[in-house]
């Protein structure tokens, strides 16, 4: 019979049990709510041994692709050690080795970590300074290809972490990362899927790393990258991203300006009005929205109604704030 | 008898519900302002429990659930009429999936039978509908 290994517990199964029922059998405070596979609030993860079948039944590619599994659906097939998703994030520390202005207001910051670290290139981690001070950045880079770790960081005026970054981090300081967390990162699996990425600031540092990531595994459907900012100050990557395009026919750059005069690949007026004008249905699209809050939930409802279905839809709100998403 | 959640095709067949049908609330006018501070997720998330207990899915409702969950909603202004345009767009969206009218007003009278709890008055206080 099954067993699950849960914060140092083993549980014995009932046949016919689900991880829920156990672990609430054996007196356990495990979050739930619906018991009937729609709520999410038994979300867990599968460290080690497969997720109980139908489990992730509904649940997005990212999520299954994570391990994430409802606790209230299925019956183990194998022991299986799980954690809560409040239980996730490792702390590693790690060495700055490289701090370069790559933008009118970004840092781009190259850490070695000490140990392996673990994560999808896009998703988030907390940089945590040596007096305990934490601020989230997203990656940029693809884990299995550079042996170092890429971060984009906005510098906000007076902002405690990226002002320091900006003005006194030196190569060679001990930081540590925690994490990793998040959805946005490339799936495999469907290369012919349509891709959409929609980036203001530095959200653009998950999409860099996501369009790389489907660029390496051979995506073979087109890849649409829109990166917006106020006026063309406020963009980075622009040669880079150019030069990806040019030699990847799949890759479409769009520079989406508020204030600007169009252009070759440039186009002028809100995000949402130019993603209508060019993409007016998203059916079967895969989008992937990252940066200003206000922007990204007001994105996700839009490209909801151009058709994009929900599970498809990920957005990455990149709040102001510690302890949020992707921040200052 | 098996249940309209079977003959639809199960959990799969429910996930495309609940994007069409929630794709019609958030695009009517009528109703898509109580949608603008939610969680597209988690809203998704109810709507499917929803969904899968009209359909005759595996469900754990409660009609308290449903009453508080919408409590909010009332004090905002929540009504009847907005009742009728979440039964129209399920019937429309049931349709889409291929149910027969039959079926579809199935599923209607017992959306209905949560009128009630959902607009948080007692229960059988409902003028009569059809």
């Amino acid at each position: 019979m099954a067993a699950i290994l849960y914060r140092g517990q083993r549980v014995e199964l009932a046949p016919g049990e689900s991880v829920l029922d156990g672990l609430l059998g054996a007196g356990i405070d495990a979050p739930h709510s619906c018991r009937s596979g729609h709520c999410r609030t038994c979300l867990a993860r599968a460290v080690d041994g497969p997720p109980p079948p139908g489990s992730q039944e509904g649940l997005k590619d990212a999520w299954r692709e994570l391990g994430l599994f409802l606790t209230c659906k299925g019956v183990p097939t194998a022991d299986l050690a799980i954690t809560t998703v409040d239980d996730l994030g490792l702390e590693v520390g790690a060495t700055v080795t490289e701090i370069a202005r790559i933008g009118r207001d970004v840092v781009r910051l190259r850490l070695i970590t000490d140990a392996p670290f673990e994560h999808r290139g896009g998703q988030f981690v907390s940089l945590v300074r040596a007096d305990g001070l934490a601020r989230s950045y997203s990656t940029a880079n693809l884990p299995g290809r550079d042996d170092f770790l890429e971060l984009h960081v906005r510098v906000i005026k007076d902002g405690a972490m990226s002002g320091w970054i900006a003005r006194e981090l030196a190569a060679g300081t001990r930081v540590a990362v925690r994490g990793p967390d998040g959805e946005c990162f490339y799936v495999p699996g469907n290369p012919q899927t349509p891709l959409l990425l929609v980036g203001t600031g530095t959200g653009l540092a998950p999409l860099f790393a996501i369009l790389q990531d489907a660029l390496r595994h051979g995506h073979r459907g087109p890849i649409v990258l829109l990166q917006g900012a106020v006026d063309a100050g406020g963009l980075y990557l622009v040669e880079e991203l150019e030069a990806l395009a040019r030699a990847n026919p799949l890759v479409e750059y769009v520079r989406c300006l508020l204030r600007g005069e169009p252009g070759v690949g440039l186009e002028v007026g809100p995000i949402h009005s130019i993603l209508k004008a060019r993409w007016p249905s998203l059916r079967g699209w895969k989008v992937f929205l990252c940066g200003d809050p206000d922007l990204v939930l007001d994105l996700r409802k839009r490209v909801f109604l151009a058709g994009a279905a929900l599970r498809d839809i990920h957005a990455d709100a990149f709040v102001m704030k510690p302890r949020a998403s992707s921040s200052v | 008898m098996t249940s309209l959640y079977e003959q639809l095709g199960g959990e799969p067949a429910v996930s495309a519900a609940v994007d069409i049908f929630y794709r019609k609330m958030l695009g009517d006018e009528r109703v898509a302002a109580f949608f603008d501070d939610v969680d597209m997720d988690s809203q998704a998330a109810k709507q499917k429990g929803f969904l899968t207990m009209v359909l005759g899915g595996p469900n754990h409702y409660t009609g308290q659930d449903m009453r508080t969950g919408h409590r909010h909603l009332v004090a905002r202004g929540l009504n009847d009429s907005h009742v009728d345009v979440v039964i129209e767009h399920l019937g429309a969206t049931l349709t889409e999936l291929g149910a027969t009218a039959e079926q579809v007003a199935a599923v209607a009278a017992l959306a209905n039978s949560v009128r009630d709890d959902v607009l948080d008055r007692p229960q059988g206080a409902s003028p009569a509908r059809c």
